[in-house]
């Protein structure tokens, strides 16, 4: 009579199988192939590269695949993949002023040396569903027109406002940067730390706070100084070659938001910045960590820190996809012997509350 | 190959027990200082794990870090050997380390448990590894871990004293029936991770060394063989650890934390043994088949 409500090997067998079968779908059907992810849901696969932490497009279409298309279970598959890579250094800082341009946008100046560059962006496209795409064997599109080729350096936004003086200088350190996939978060955590874990947190958290930000939790005045896309070269130093090598080019997307700053008794009224950087193409979730990360620089320009997105331990506790959704996911996990205790006690204290109400 | 076959293939191209050993000796060395301040959480690098945060990952790499391949490992979920996230563990460490596995208590070299202490006392050399959700006992009411670090380090546990005043002054009696906190070696306030508070007295000068590992909080602590650890309480309110009052249906025991199991939709119900392997160990009842 003892119904076993406990699962087994078997149970988790067929259930791995049943997954396979449906990640598969209808086998009348061509299999995808992580090319054609990688090509044709190019953005899916930025975005689990950046949450997964790992800047392998190959990977993170691999990943895609094997998740169905889930982007925080590719992201997690990516980051238990990349955690059993030796760690070999660091790069040397990235030089996005060097950066070949696929985009370049600034909404604080008309126009600026290197112009503007709308480059591969759904702005201005209306959002109409484009039936045509049903369709397959469309001819390949027409190639875009050139850019115009942005020779040589495009200068920041935020450096033009610095050469006045009006934007307050973010000092560069020689000091080795923190790792987070190496030790665990202690506060304070600096800027590098907050924005290294921020880079590769979820892009709908940072989204939904930066957003709070402007909607008056975090008390923001943000302009966009300055977005850019496209690749830019890493370097690394080894120490027994003691000058830097080039180890390729990869993409990123860039933003600086261009804020308010009242000043204090120290430091004159000027500009300051928020800084979002992400792996690959992906605006929204720079512009967001853009955001966040002047709404957490607060207390070292001494403004109140009252709202979520200004307290380091909320943002950088919880911006992170695969630690919060292992953690909301384990409530499936069984709980009898927990909630047989919360039994237990419950009827204890009812018990007293109508005994205590008996006439 | 099936996917049942598959999870029992020795895994190719990792290390024992999975961790490369430069993460173990991390590991190692906080477990050490945890061992030393018995009952203080120690920050470490906790990586990710194939396993999802949540799932035990902090206890996987424990059990990894002080694995052998002479080790004997049981693994046990809600006090059972056949819960599928146990199987689903077990099935790892005896992919990724070979090691030999048992579901009975005596025999293990190292147990990894989620919310049980085993019924059979521990003896000297066992390891007893529990998977720790959030090791802060105090992060329900103080969730800044700056601050609850603060509290520790001054010893200050005034706001669980009050918590609990709170609850036997509103309810008659404290409100937590599981995860109550303990005070180690008369100075740390410690969670004991999810277990029933029916289980607290048995980490009190245990024999065997408990280790506890938060993956996704990344924190490390230990009860070391031998050790004062108290359930908070008051003189005149003295901790009562609770289990269902009745008797196991399948072995009769009336000592064990009991699972109470839903037999029809009629109200119907049975009490049996959380500890499989403690149930399974007796002889049954002669009215069970």
């Amino acid at each position: 009579m003892y119904v076993s409500v406990k699962g087994g090997e078997t149970a988790i067998g067929h259930a791995h199988a049943w997954l396979a079968e449906a990640r598969r779908g209808d086998t009348a059907l061509p299999e995808l192939s992580t090319a054609q992810i990688e090509q044709q849901l190019s953005l899916a696969v930025d975005r689990v590269m950046a949450e997964g932490a790992c800047a392998d497009r190959g990977l993170a279409a691999l990943a895609l695949k094997q998740a169905r298309g889930d982007s925080t279970e590719a992201a997690f598959l990516l980051r238990a993949y990349r955690t059993t890579l030796p760690r070999f250094g660091y790069a040397l800082p990235v030089d996005t002023g060097a950066m070949a341009i696929h985009r370049r946008i600034s909404s604080t100046y008309k126009d600026l040396p290197g112009g503007q560059v709308l480059g591969p962006t759904f702005d201005y496209t209306h959002r109409l569903l484009d039936f045509a795409l049903e369709a397959e064997g469309l001819p390949p599109p027409p190639p875009a027109a050139e850019a115009g080729e942005a020779a040589g350096r495009m200068p920041q936004v935020t450096a033009i406002l610095a050469q006045e003086g009006l934007m307050a200088p973010d000092l560069a350190s020689n000091a080795e940067p923190p790792d987070i996939t190496r030790e665990p978060l202690a506060f304070p955590a600096d800027r590098a730390l907050r924005l290294q874990a921020m880079a590769r947190g979820d892009e709908g958290f940072l989204l939904s706070l930066g957003y709070s930000t402007q909607r008056g939790y975090g008390n923001a005045h943000p302009f966009v100084g300055e977005i850019r896309m496209g690749e830019v070269r890493l370097e690394i130093e080894p120490p027994e070659l003691g000058f830097a090598i080039d180890i390729g080019d990869i993409m990123v997307t860039e933003c600086q938001m261009v804020n308010q700053f009242a000043g204090t008794a120290e430091a004159p009224p000027q500009f300051t910045r928020g800084y979002g950087l992400v792996v690959g193409q992906n605006e929204r979730k720079a512009m967001a960590m853009a955001l966040v990360d002047r709404a957490l620089r607060a207390p070292e320009l001494g403004e109140a820190a009252t709202a979520p997105a200004q307290s380091p331990e909320f943002v950088l506790y919880h911006c992170d996809n695969v630690e919060s959704t292992g953690f909301v996911e384990h409530l499936k996990l069984p709980h009898y012997v927990d909630f047989q205790s919360e039994l237990e006690k419950i009827r204890a204290v009812r018990a007293r509350w109508f005994a205590e109400r008996a006439p | 190959m099936t996917a049942l076959a598959a999870m029992a293939q020795p895994l190719a191209g990792y290390n024992f027990g999975y961790l490369d050993e430069a993460t173990k000796r991390m590991i190692r060395r906080a477990l050490l200082k945890a061992v030393c301040i018995p009952g203080h959480q120690v920050p470490f690098g906790a990586r990710e794990m194939p396993l999802p945060y949540g799932w035990g990952t902090g206890g996987i790499q424990v059990t990894s870090a002080v694995l052998g391949p002479a080790d004997v490992l049981k693994v046990i979920d809600q006090g059972a050997d056949d819960t599928t996230n146990a199987v689903s563990i077990r099935r790892f460490f005896s992919r990724v380390a070979g090691v030999a596995t048992t579901e009975s208590t005596a025999e293990a070299s190292i147990i990894q448990t989620r919310h049980r202490i085993p019924e059979t006392p521990l003896r000297e050399g066992q390891i007893l590894v529990y998977q720790v959700p959030m090791p802060e006992p105090l992060f329900k009411l103080e969730p800044r871990v700056a601050e609850s670090t603060k509290l520790h380090a001054l010893a200050d546990y005034g706001l669980m004293q009050v918590k609990l005043y709170e609850d036997i002054a509103r309810q008659g009696e404290v409100g937590t029936s599981y995860n109550h906190p303990v005070m180690v070696n008369h100075r740390y306030l410690m969670s004991p991770s999810p277990i029933p508070a029916f289980d607290n007295p048995k980490m009190h000068m245990n024999a065997g060394l408990q280790l506890f590992g938060a993956g996704r909080e990344k924190r490390i602590y230990a009860v070391p063989p031998y050790t004062d650890v108290r359930s908070l309480d008051f003189e005149d309110h003295p901790f009562k650890p609770v289990r269902a009052p009745h008797a196991c249906a399948i072995c009769g025991s009336e000592e064990s934390y009991l699972d109470e199991v839903i037999t029809d939709d009629a109200g119907g119900r049975m009490h049996v043994c959380s500890d499989t392997d403690y149930c399974a160990s007796r002889p049954p009842l002669e009215d069970v088949v």
